[in-house]
């Protein structure tokens, strides 16, 4: 394990379960025994059902509703549309465009139109089916390219976001040339816990609201608008949430099952189907991407051009921050001195899209490795000396002009991915289920055909572009009613599945030495956490965790100050610090236990945790805009019946930049799991849109990767401490689902001779082009 | 933890859809009466909504995803997919009747060891599978393994972690064949 050299944590040896250990999950007994409440789970007597009606069209006016059959249903305790709304009649996660019910006109397919509760979810469905719209359908505005100069369907306009970045001098050339046109489907984030919550209407008016969401703040404002109220009478409590990856990062039902509460005055639970949920949230953006690159005989970038163009949807989400991503890192983790790269982030008829793991660098990723294959190919190099020698260091400079200050290990992740043992051959009488085909028995071994393909990615972490980004932690330290001391963390972070409810508790373990770290619910009785998405958790709110701890530790040493009558004027830590449970003097003979010092009362301290501010792009696109980065690369082994076009993916290789592992196990598990979604949408995974309207919205049509699906996973953790993140730790989560993709798609071409543009692949791409 | 004894929910207040029905489930061992139920609930709403326990979990309701898994008269089922009036007479055995005396399982406590639990949305609906799978099968290779789970969807781990869980289990039982849960 990599020594700390960030100088911010006071280790406290010996404390179990603290950092850099394999600590238990605190929610991982009631995960396995079913136990364990998720939003889908809640209750609470004389409880309604809540459902929506959505429209059916991808583009239509709204000629008339008529609800009056609904409301007359026995069982139906409120119907409520657009003009039931109290206060401000749009919402969004970063611009207010998108209407709680539409009333006028409908700009996608599962648009919310108008809501219901009932008694039961069954009734609640039937009155849903009894209300009447009357539809006058337009043409569905669905081809992001020509919604750029198309007549606006939205009074916000066409064009979220257009972002032009030019850096170096952009009318260099180079000596090769390589140009390509790449496409990425629609992914969906596929979460298994489908949208949930409950509302509770409260006696001041107000409302108590238990949610599965990733930021329960900007929900609660989004919710406090709409309804018309002050935020502090909307208090969000973080319902147990069944996986995120993006999703929930917009409000879906949020605003819907509020006012559903406040009109009936009863409690009101909603739960999407996964029918309902396909058309219920943001999903990661469709990308039309062309890239040219420049390179000089001996394989040394001299420019990268690139027009990106992807597809918002009807409403605008996050566009604008993911357009900005795809854009800064269209480059890739590489040294490349000139450069102009347009993006455009659009309004179209199609469904909205907004955040998912990789936010922006996965599509942008797929076209920079495409390119730089292609690039090694006419060069006659090798595609890994390729990456090698134009691989970013620490000191040099982005697309942004944005110079690394940081850890930037990206030979290191290239290295021990190729490092790699690749899989074993094929052995005689080898199970059918090793074939590509599996128990299809489509394919023979000798007709089958491996390839092996390799990608690299640049990942920033945290919120970029000025965004004052922050987390805000409470930890309190008393006695228990047995006289050992027990700490209380409280923090507004939204565990998804990712673990900082560990990280937290481990923390808090190491920084004051105590075993006993409980967690209180994540709620809005507490600052805002941000959001648990961007990789910042154990960076933004991991550091509110230490800082706190820090903050009651000053405490501790301020007590103990008193009680050894040793004088601290500034600094009392060059004078104090904990061990063992007890805090001791440095260069002197006091000891007291943290027992002792806490008899005299509790000690409580709340702390916000910025990171260092970042800077608008300028409107070349250049600017110090993000904070850190991490970095990955992929080495993907397939098998390829190429008749049939079905792919087995035998294994990927990983090397990844993750600073340092704080809990070994948990980083294992996050690796795999995300080269699982990276696998996924590499073969399987595309929301089919047509004329705007989704074509499979079901796990039936919808394909994730199963247990038979998946390859198997090696690794290599780089562990070089990032200066100034708390404990010098990365975010781990986005990086192996961006590289991955491409990887496994070059390992495709490497079996097949197919130029392969498009991902997700298809058979028919491999079998019939 | 192991929840025998958790307490019906009322039933609703008010309306119901029509047909209802009053019958009685055998659940985790015990008698339970559903009283006043529309015929059309599944056995996965029943348990969850009236029963009170929601331990198999609701993620597609279409027989795809498997995080609804239990038994029903010793086969491993779909909840979502048996309508609950049809399972009178059967015995149903779910993830909150696998434990013994408040003891995890074998398999509860290698998911745990071997950092198989993410979210955890699917993770029940998984226990119960591989209970089955080496109930049935004792000494599975990987494929059989992989194959055993396929219907079982996870999204946050991969599966790497949840193989390795299954492995260490298989081999403590082949190692000590008494001790199994």
């Amino acid at each position: 394990m990599s020594a700390d050299t960030t100088g911010t944590t006071t280790r406290t040896p010996g404390v179990r379960d603290g950092l850099d250990t394999d600590a238990a999950r605190p929610d991982g007994t009631p995960k396995v025994t079913g136990a364990f409440a998720f939003s889908s789970d809640l209750y609470a007597q004389q409880m309604l059902w809540g459902r929506t009606l959505r429209s059916p069209h991808a583009a239509a006016r709204i000629v008339s509703i008529d609800t009056s059959a609904a409301e007359a249903m026995p069982g139906v305790a409120a119907v409520l549309t657009a003009p039931d709304v109290p206060g401000k009649a749009t919402y969004g996660l970063e611009h207010a465009d998108q209407p709680v019910f539409a009333s006028d006109v409908v700009r996608y397919q599962g648009e919310a139109v108008a809501v219901v509760a009932a008694e039961h979810p069954e009734l609640a469905l039937r009155a849903v089916r009894a209300i009447e719209v009357v539809y006058a359908v337009t043409a569905p505005l669905t081809d992001p390219e020509a919604a750029i100069d198309a007549p606006p369907i939205h009074p916000d306009g066409n064009v979220f976001r257009h972002l032009p970045l030019r850096h170096g001098d952009i009318h260099a050339t180079g000596e090769v040339v390589v140009e390509g046109t790449y496409e990425m489907g629609m992914q969906d984030q596929a979460f298994l816990g489908p949208e949930s919550g409950l509302a509770i209407p409260s006696e001041d008016g107000g409302v108590e609201l238990y949610m599965s969401t990733q930021w329960l703040h900007v929900d609660r404002d989004q919710v406090a608008a709409c309804l018309a109220l002050p935020a502090e009478q909307v208090r969000m409590t973080l319902a147990g949430v069944g996986g995120a990856f993006g999703a929930r990062e917009d409000v879906s039902l949020q605003v819907h099952v509020s006012l559903l509460a406040l009109r009936t005055n009863r409690p009101v639970k909603m739960l999407y189907s996964r029918e309902e949920s396909f058309h219920g949230h943001v999903h990661r953006h469709p990308a039309k991407m062309w890239f040219r690159h420049h390179a000089d005989r001996d394989g040394t970038l001299v420019k990268v051009e690139a027009r990106l163009v992807l597809d918002g949807g009807a409403y605008a989400s996050s566009s604008t921050a993911v357009i900005a991503n795809a854009v800064c890192f269209a480059g890739g983790p590489y040294r490349v001195p000139n450069a102009e790269i347009h993006g455009y982030a659009v309004r179209t008829n199609n469904p909205p899209c907004g955040a998912m793991r990789g936010f922006g660098v996965v599509q942008a990723c797929f076209g920079h490795e495409a390119q730089m294959d292609r690039l090694a190919e006419a060069l006659g190099m090798d595609p890994v000396e390729l990456r090698l020698h134009n691989a970013l260091r620490p000191g040099d400079e982005l697309l942004t002009g944005q110079v690394i200050t940081g850890t930037a290990p990206v030979r290191e992740v290239i290295e021990a991915a190729v490092a790699h043992d690749l899989p074993p051959l094929p052995v005689d009488g080898e199970s059918v289920m090793a074939l590509p085909g599996g128990a299809g028995l489509t394919a023979e071994r000798r007709d089958v055909r491996r390839g092996t393909g390799i990608a690299v990615s640049i990942k920033n972490l945290m919120f970029s572009e000025g965004f004052d980004d922050y987390s805000t932690a409470g930890v309190k330290l008393e006695l228990d009613p047995r006289g050992r001391p027990i700490a209380t963390v409280h923090c507004a972070c939204a565990e998804v599945g990712q673990g900082f409810v560990t990280l937290a508790q481990q923390i808090t373990r190491t920084a004051l030495g105590v075993e006993q770290v409980l967690l209180r619910n994540a709620d809005t009785q507490i600052g805002s956490a941000g959001s648990t998405s961007a990789s910042r958790q154990t960076w933004m709110s991991g550091g509110a965790v230490q800082l706190a701890c820090e903050a009651v530790q000053e405490r501790l040493f301020e007590r103990a100050s008193v009680r050894s009558g040793v004088a601290v004027e500034a600094g009392r830590r060059r004078h104090f610090r904990m061990r063992d449970g007890e805090v001791v003097e440095v260069d002197g003979t006091f000891a007291m236990s943290v027992a002792e010092l806490l008899a005299e009362g509790p000690i409580e301290e709340i702390r916000e945790h910025h990171h260092p501010a970042t800077e608008p792009l300028d409107e070349d696109g250049q600017g110090n805009a993000h904070v850190s980065f991490a970095f990955a690369a992929h080495r993907a082994t397939v098998d390829v019946d190429p008749e049939l076009g079905l792919v087995k993916v035998l294994q990927v290789a990983t090397g990844q930049d993750i600073g340092r592992a704080l809990n070994p196990r948990a980083v294992v598990g996050q690796i795999e799991g995300w080269i699982a979604q990276g696998v996924g949408l590499a073969v399987m995974e595309e929301i089919l849109v047509q004329d705007g309207l989704i074509k499979n919205p079901s796990f039936t049509d919808y394909l994730i990767p199963t247990a038979l699906d998946m390859p198997s996973v090696v690794q290599t953790v780089i562990e070089q401490p990032e200066p100034g993140a708390p404990f010098g730790a990365k975010g781990v989560g986005e990086p192996p689902t961006i590289s991955s993709t491409p990887a496994v798609v070059a390992a495709i071409r490497a079996a097949t001779g197919r130029e392969l543009p498009r991902v997700p692949v298809r058979p028919q791409d491999i079998a019939l082009t | 933890m192991s929840d025998h004894s958790s307490p019906s929910r009322p039933p609703p207040s008010a309306a119901q859809p029509s047909v209802t029905e009053t019958y009685e489930l055998s659940v985790n061992g015990r008698a339970r009466s559903v009283p006043d139920a529309w015929i059309g609930e599944s056995l996965l709403y029943v348990l969850r909504e009236r029963l009170g326990l929601p331990g198999a979990k609701n993620a597609c309701e279409q027989g795809e995803c498997g995080s609804c898994s239990l038994y029903v008269d010793g086969v491993l089922l779909n909840s979502c997919c048996v309508l609950a009036a049809d399972a009178v007479d059967a015995d149903i055995r779910t993830v909150e009747g696998l434990g013994d005396g408040g003891h995890l399982t074998d398999v509860q406590q290698a998911f745990l060891d071997a950092g198989a639990v993410q979210c955890g949305f699917c993770i029940p609906g998984l226990i119960v599978t591989v209970h089955d799978l080496l109930d049935r099968v004792p000494d599975p290779d990987e494929l059989q393994v992989r194959e055993a789970i396929s219907g079982n969807l996870c999204r946050c781990t991969g599966y790497g972690r949840i193989l390795q869980a299954v492995e260490d289990v298989k081999l403590a039982r082949l190692a000590d064949p008494e001790g199994s849960s």
